[in-house]
């Protein structure tokens, strides 16, 4: 097991800047964590889990083409407007 | 182009056999862990495998009944989609038909759910022919947990994402119902000769 | 500037390797220059990614042990020996010239503010210091005064990464406190058992502003949640997990 901050790289890819300072609530538990400091799985693609309940916040798969990204078990992500 | 390290390899051992490794893959001799999600520890006295869905009757073995099935060992090679293939893999478990055959259905696909909520989709002719086993058995050994003990699923023929962990059963479904990954960007089918890795492959 | 180095799109950079430095056993520096490298904040880490010959890519992350510069940065790599990356970047081949890609500096959580006030607590286990570095030298390039504690946890006192370093920044509120968890030198007085709740609670009896955890991901487990059991309020316990991956 991971966390958030080892794919900060992965998920600035897909949001185009830094997320790992945000903050996300969990659609199961409605737990609020910083995305740095939630569970991450790395398989077949990356698996970000809430700390709290163990549900799926978050599923990102690459590609050399493509990035899919599932955001349902996220029920709202916070970031600093700049 | 990505730059070139000088005298970097990586720990693979080479593209192997044609025959045997499917493009695109590379023959490794460790057994790398991966997982989406905590590893499960489920007791044997807790668990159980069960068929279900668009089936007559719900059919269920616990892990005695699911023991004393007639079992097999036997050896493939096993593909991941993360680029790691693996010969000669040898284990033990009961082959899909012993089970299916206890079942009557008329629909076509199966969804294998397991502990922890991971879910993957197999065409029901794809776990039929001897090509597809529930193995709790792994070189010699009992099936260790961190490898999908007590039981996982193992269709050899397709990526190894298709084999689920901590497998508890199958669900009939008429129609081919994506999984846990087949649902974000992974093939539907995942046949490693035909490099089937993501959606549109 | 602060603000600069965690946004826009992230792209492959060359990092060629000026100067490799042995800091134990099995762990090395590499300072790297790196054509257009935007700063960095003290915590962060980049993404490795390594090419073979034949195209194969393995790509792992390394935190920024340097203070903030513009020119170079410096990374530390334990060598784990059955490793793919490790013992290549760490290794007895690695030298001046050598090249290979970054892309970074990547995170915006695990990162030590050097305007924030209040003291701070940074518990490292093994290569867990890396970062934490980096907030220890930006502290002392900036004179600053923040009370700052160190607890290192490392298996022997050859085991300890950056050792002369931290014993000549000790004081001017900085305080680097040694455990040694398989072996000790004669006269040893340092602690020399695991990173638990009684040693967290004498290390830390009142829970600090700030506390920052990095190391193995068991080793952050164990160390996060006895803070928590210690009643430290949870939003100031900053961790950073390594890995392995498995499990
Ligand atoms: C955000 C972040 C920052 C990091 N910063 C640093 C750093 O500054 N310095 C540093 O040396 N490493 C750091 N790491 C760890 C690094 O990314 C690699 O995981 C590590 O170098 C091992 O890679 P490898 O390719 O050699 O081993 P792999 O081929 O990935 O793994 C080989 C075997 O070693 C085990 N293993 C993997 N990682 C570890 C580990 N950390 N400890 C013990 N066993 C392990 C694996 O389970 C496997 O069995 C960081 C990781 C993260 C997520
Ligand atoms: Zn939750």
């Amino acid at each position: 097991m991971l966390d958030g901050n080892a794919v900060a790289g992965l998920l600035q890819e897909v949001f185009g800047t830094d997320v790992t300072a945000a903050t996300g609530t969990c659609a199961s538990c409605t737990a609020v964590d910083a995305v740095g400091a939630v569970h991450v799985y790395v398989a077949a693609g990356v698996v970000l889990r809430c700390p709290h309940c163990g549900s799926v916040l978050m599923r990102v798969v690459r590609s050399d083409k493509r990035l899919w990204v599932d955001l349902r078990g996220l029920r709202s992500l916070q970031l600093e407007s700049i | 182009m990505p730059i070139v390290s000088r005298g970097f390899k990586g720990k693979r051992r080479g593209e192997g056999p044609s025959d045997r490794v499917p493009p695109g893959q590379y023959l490794t001799d460790d057994f790398p862990v991966l997982s989406a999600g905590p590893t499960p520890h489920t007791p044997v006295d807790q668990w159980d495998f069960t068929i279900t869905g668009e089936v007559d009757e719900l059919t269920r073995w616990t892990w005695d009944e699911f023991r004393a099935l007639p079992s097999e060992t036997f050896t493939v090679d096993i593909h991941c989609v993360t680029k790691w293939s693996k010969l000669d893999t040898v284990w033990e478990g009961v082959r899909l038909d012993t089970l299916l055959e206890r079942v009557e259905t008329a629909v076509d696909y199966a969804t294998a759910y397991c502990d922890g909520g991971y879910t993957t989709n197999v065409p029901l002719a794809d776990l039929a022919g001897g090509r597809a086993w529930v193995v709790y058995g792994y070189d010699g050994e009992l099936l260790d947990p961190e490898h999908g003990g007590p039981a996982r699923l193992l269709v050899p023929h397709l990526y190894f994402w298709k084999s689920a962990k901590w497998v508890r059963g199958l669900r009939l479904t008429a129609t081919d119902e994506p999984g846990f990954w087949e649902s974000n960007g992974y093939n539907l089918y995942g046949d490693p000769w035909r490099e089937q890795r993501y959606w549109g492959d | 500037m602060a603000g600069a180095a965690v946004l826009g799109r992230l792209t492959w950079r060359v990092a060629t390797v000026l100067d490799v430095r042995p800091e134990t056993a099995r762990a090395k520096t590499l300072v790297l220059g790196v054509d257009g490298w935007p700063g960095h904040r003290a915590g962060q880490h980049l993404d490795v990614r390594l090419t073979s010959e034949d195209g194969y890519q393995a790509q792992r992350s390394y935190s920024i042990a340097s203070a903030p510069r513009q020119d170079r940065l410096e990374l530390t790599v334990e060598r784990i020996d059955d490793g793919e990356v490790s013992p290549y970047l760490a290794g007895d081949d690695l030298r001046e010239g050598d090249r290979f890609e970054v892309r970074g500096p990547v995170g915006g959580y695990f990162v030590w503010r050097s305007d924030a006030a209040g003291d701070v607590l940074l518990v490292a286990g093994g290569s867990g210091i890396v970062p934490l570095m980096a907030m220890v030298r930006q502290r002392a390039e900036e004179t600053s005064p923040v009370p700052t504690r160190l607890l290192y946890s490392a298996r022997s006192w050859d085991d300890v990464i950056y050792r002369d370093e931290l014993e000549r920044l000790a004081g001017a509120g900085f305080e680097p406190l040694f455990t040694l968890t398989r072996s000790q030198p004669a006269g040893w007085t340092g602690y020399a058992r695991r990173v638990d709740a009684s040693l967290l609670g004498e290390v830390a009896p009142t829970p600090p502003a700030a506390t920052f955890v990095c190391g193995p991901t068991p080793f952050v487990e164990a160390a996060a949640s006895a803070l928590v059991g210690l009643r430290h309020p949870p939003e100031r316990i900053k961790t950073e997990r390594f890995g392995p991956t498995g499990g």
